[in-house]
């Protein structure tokens, strides 16, 4: 018997998924590994974007073939954009190269941390909302600034949990908890910061619908192994979400009965 | 007479008054997924055999790459 009841869908614009964690499918060693991973982790959406490259360079040739040939669907990012008209620009030319209107906006606000500009991402988000996007944008933790995003139309949410590659897990667990306990009919997808399982399996555990990430998986010495130990995570995540966790105590209590504890006698 | 444009922060030079479409060609972008923005704002696929290219020009030209 299965305690695991089936629960909602994981819908994001009107579309159905069964696996809550997406994919990067940048920085790996090789094509071929890339791929592995992505079969390993059971993602059915995976991240991609577009850079200058010279006619002879063929070298995203075979990662382009690999992620056709997963079927995944495909999430174009506006990555490096830093400002409103860069990111719109190329969120057009991502509809017409990968025949979607789906996009990640990114606008990067500062160099350090990569911390998305909340100004030009909502005015980003406005426009390509009207221009006809479904735009899911990679934004702070910042509840104004979501409530902002969805005030324009935006369906899904993208809070960071860290930035950019740096592996540090989910760094502001109050805005996150805020947030979740704010917003709780739309879904939110923790991108970018995680390098850990574990992490992912802790923002599951809060409540997060589903996990964005590359880096964790394309540095890792195994990707398609982190790979799968990812969507384990996840999955974990989510049934104990489902599950309720217990509270939190300050003070130790005893699982075993303390009725009948031998070696015990009245003083 | 000939003009003077960047191409992914290249500087080329094509004959005055050359399509787009002939200079991808040219250029060897002919068969490959691309999709390209001039001064910034995106030229669509349907317009490249009528869109006339100019001096100074600074056409961005990208292709698929992973991304995270």
């Amino acid at each position: 018997m299965s305690y695991n009841k089936p629960e909602k869908d994981f819908t994001l614009y009107g579309e159905t998924f069964s696996s809550r964690f997406l994919l990067g499918t940048a920085l790996y060693a090789s094509p071929q590994l890339m791929r592995e991973s992505v079969i390993q982790s059971r993602s059915e959406i995976v991240t991609l974007g577009l850079r200058r490259q010279n006619p002879a360079n063929r070298d995203g040739d075979a990662i382009w073939h690999y992620i056709q040939e997963s079927g995944c669907r495909l999430l174009p990012n506006t990555a490096g954009c830093k400002s409103v008209k860069e990111a719109v620009t190329l969120a057009e030319m991502s509809r017409e190269i990968f025949n979607t209107d789906w996009i990640k906006l990114e606008v990067v606000g500062d160099d350090y941390n990569l911390q998305p500009d909340p100004f030009g991402l909502l005015e980003a988000a406005d426009i390509l909302i009207k221009k006809g996007f479904k735009v899911l944008p990679y934004c702070t933790d910042d509840l104004i600034l979501c409530k902002r995003l969805l005030d324009v139309g935006c369906e899904v949410l993208m809070p960071w949990g860290s930035p950019i590659g740096t592996g540090q897990g989910l760094l502001n667990r109050y805005n996150l908890r805020t947030l979740r306990e704010r917003i709780k009919d739309v879904p939110m997808i923790i991108d970018a910061g995680l390098g850990a399982p574990s992490q992912a399996a802790e923002a599951m555990e809060m409540g997060f619908d589903g996990i964005l990430l590359n880096t964790a998986v394309a540095k890792a010495h195994n990707p398609p192994l982190m790979a799968e130990a990812f969507a384990d995570a996840i999955d974990a995540g989510r049934k104990a979400f489902k599950a309720g966790l217990m509270q939190k105590r300050q003070t130790a209590s005893p699982s075993t009965p303390t009725i009948g504890q031998p070696f015990w006698h009245q003083q | 007479m000939t003009i003077e444009l960047s191409v992914n922060n290249e500087i080329k030079t094509l004959a005055d008054k050359v399509l787009l479409s002939v200079a991808l060609q040219q250029w060897g972008y002919g068969d490959t997924k691309i999709a390209v923005a001039i001064n910034g704002e995106f030229v669509p696929r349907s317009t490249y055999p009528e869109r006339e290219l100019f001096n100074g020009d600074q056409i961005d030209i990208v292709k698929p790459v992973g991304g995270g």
